[in-house]
């Protein structure tokens, strides 16, 4: 697919590959993207493996009631769940897009 | 459109002729219900709203792009509710609100397993499949590869998924709407077939974003609607609620004649894990079919096409995954709901003490006690709606895989006009809507139950490997792509179709002898898959494989910054 139309995407990658904004948009995002992703991941993997390996201690009753451990436990992994999402979402769209934006300028004009 | 009116007239025709033939064999002693008036009457406004919507959508989808994508022109907020109605299907709404009226609190470990992708999703995929794509995920797969075996890769990967996903909609639908509304089964599979086609054919994704939102808003109200009725019940008091609910379960438990110990240890055993998660390789393997199977569903990834850009994307999967979540707390409440107002009511259950129905009534027969016949008419509407939603979503997703991934891309070499592949996207809707109505009556009497699971470890072990690997790893190249890719596509059906949910559960084959033990190939799929992808990549020297290696910065800078991305309408 070495047409002409790639061969000016390639040298205008280049151009933007060297922008010092574009390196920090990458590097900032790719690294927040990752950390949250493995969060994400022991998350729930944790709470697999914790009914995997021990499951009696999510049957647990808190206090005197019927509620054991595990009902918390599967909500707030719920909850967790859309809260990291957001975590993620207001920052990149606050100052990842920023950045972005900052790189169009710095490198359209 | 006169002559695809035709076409659609001719094909519903030719069905309604051969079916009752085929329907004969069936009907016999099944559990149908009275007809409800009730429940149709509010489908029936359902249909006439969106045929309504339909008929204005049909009047903005001139091009390719807004069959595909609805033109871009969706907000994220209105994404969101789209996506998340496409995952809130019937089978998860009635799905896991009887799994946790059977078993309690597995139905939430199941429930966790299907909402954990989508952050996933969301720091490494959503924004970067936005920039890259611009009708479907083949689109980004193949931004730097060859066009041709990629595509058809993605294509197979797409119709595969979307087919199993289909047979268990339609099913699903069949099911269901001869136990809600009275209809016999094979009339209620035409009747999902024949207006999913309307909506695709002639609305596009316009009308298919608009259905779905709608569904979705009246499946988030009713099922809201359902819990705060049960909690009212109990003064909004958890403990009260599942404390009434251990006592209904030891009470069963003693009058099927247990000793009270027991009886006691089987009514607490709801408030724990119990038998969901067998051995840690299952419990892993499972996780990670519905984690990257998310990302790998063809029908929600195109989603991200309709919105004009990477926040709006973000957006999306922020609403989506509150939404989602958000009902998966409710289905916890209404499963429990269903243990104390449902399995103490005899109205509701058989001479065995069965639900009427099977399992799967759980939630309909608790809206019929919190909110009278009127109620309950209006869930078996939203039922009925969410698997008609689902469908048109799945079909569209399947015309686009053919009409712009083989079609256009593959045999016109990319020369194709917006109005033929048009008109080849339509004809493959009528084409996918006829082979789904068939599938769901041949399989009207299999257990179908491993299908959307099948559906998402393939997406997961086929679609997810390719795209990640292709935007995320440089070396990654046309050869790597596409066997490994393949790999994983065989290898997850393969596996399934030696496990126990199918070998011996569907195939009847006796217990014991599945060659494959585990609940889910994911684990084992996807590695193959990984590693088939490097391996294959990195000993790649070929002249393609310099190109696709020379194309990764153009990709990569354009999957950052979206500079050079599909805009929203003008391509």
């Amino acid at each position: 697919m070495a047409s002409p139309e790639t061969d000016r995407a390639a040298v205008d990658a280049e151009t933007i590959a060297a922008n010092p904004t574009y390196q920090l948009l990458k590097s900032k995002r790719s690294g927040f993207g990752w950390i949250l992703a493995i969060i994400m991941l022991v998350v729930y993997y944790g709470y697999v493996s914790l009914i995997a390996f021990e499951k009696e201690l999510l049957s647990i009753p808190i206090g005197s009631g019927v509620i054991t451990w595990g009902i918390p436990v599967g909500f707030g992994v719920i909850v967790f769940t859309i809260l990291i999402t957001m975590v993620y979402v207001v920052r990149a769209n606050k100052e990842f897009d920023d950045l972005t934006e900052k790189v169009k300028q710095e490198v359209l004009k | 459109m006169m002559r695809l009116r035709t076409i659609m007239g001719v094909a519903a025709f030719g069905l309604f002729a051969a079916l009752p033939a085929i329907a004969q064999e069936h009907i016999g002693p099944t559990e149908q219900q009275p007809t409800n008036w009730i429940a149709i009457g509010m489908f029936a406004t359902f249909v006439l709203l969106t045929l309504w919507i339909t008929k204005w959508a049909s009047g903005r989808t001139k091009s390719a792009a807004d069959f595909y994508t609805a033109g871009g022109g969706i907000t994220g907020f209105q994404n969101g509710l789209a996506i998340a109605g496409d995952y809130m299907s019937a089978a998860s709404f009635l799905g896991i609100s009887a799994q946790v009226m059977t078993s309690g609190y597995d139905g939430l470990i199941y429930s966790i397993g299907f909402l954990v992708g989508w952050p996933v999703v969301t720091f490494l995929m959503a924004e970067r499949l936005r920039n890259l794509g611009k009708f479907t995920f083949a689109d980004v797969a193949a931004f730097r590869f060859a066009q041709t075996p990629v595509r058809v890769f993605a294509a197979s990967g797409t119709l595969v998924v979307v087919a199993f996903y289909l047979i268990a909609q339609m099913v699903g639908a069949g099911q269901l709407i001869k136990l809600l509304f009275g209809l016999e089964y094979w009339m209620a599979v035409i009747i999902v077939g024949a207006l999913m086609m309307v909506y695709v054919l002639f609305g596009g994704m316009a009308a298919t974003t608009w259905v779905q939102i709608i569904k979705a808003g009246m499946l988030l109200a009713g099922a809201t609607f359902i819990a705060v009725m049960v909690m009212m019940q109990y003064g909004f008091s958890p403990e009260a609620m599942f404390a009434a609910a251990v006592k209904v379960k030891t009470d069963l438990a003693t009058a099927a004649g247990a000793t009270p110990e027991a009886a006691a240890a089987q009514g607490k055993a709801i408030m724990g894990p119990g038998t969901f998660i067998k051995d840690p390789i299952s419990a892993i393997s499972f996780g990670m079919a519905l984690m990257f199977g998310t990302a790998g569903l063809p029908h929600i990834l195109m989603r991200f096409f309709t919105v004009p850009n990477a926040k709006e994307a973000r957006k999306s999967v922020m609403w989506a995954t509150g939404w989602i979540g958000y009902f998966y707390l409710l289905t916890f409440i209404i499963g429990f709901g269903a243990i104390t107002f449902v399995l103490t009511n005899p109205n509701f259950l058989d001479a065995k003490g069965g639900l009427l129905g099977g399992n799967n009534m759980a939630a309909v027969h608790l809206a019929n006690a919190v909110g009278g016949n009127v109620f309950l008419g209006f869930i078996s509407a939203v039922a009925f709606a969410t698997i008609l939603a689902v469908v048109a979503g799945l079909t569209l997703s399947g015309a686009s895989a053919v009409s712009h991934d083989l079609y256009a891309t593959v045999i016109k070499k990319g020369k194709a006009d917006s109005a033929s592949e048009l008109r080849v996207s339509r004809i493959t809707t009528i084409g996918l809507g006829i082979v789904a109505v068939l599938l769901g009556i041949v399989f009207e009497k299999q257990n179908i139950a491993f299908m959307v699971s099948l559906a998402f470890a393939v997406a997961a072990s086929a679609n997810f490997p390719v795209l990640f690997m292709s935007v995320l790893w440089k070396d990654c190249t046309t050869r790597g792509a596409v066997i490994g890719g393949t790999l994983g596509l065989i290898s997850s059906v393969g596996l399934t179709v030696v496990s126990p949910s199918v070998w011996e559960a569907t195939l009847g084959n006796p217990v014991g002898s599945a060659l494959f033990p585990y609940t889910s190939p994911a684990l084992f799929s996807m590695t193959l898959a990984f590693v088939g992808i490097w391996f294959f990549s990195i000993t790649d020297r070929g002249e393609r494989a310099r190109i696709d290696r020379s194309l990764f910065l153009a990709q990569q800078v354009r999957s950052e910054t979206g500079i050079g991305a599909s805009q929203a309408s003008g391509h």
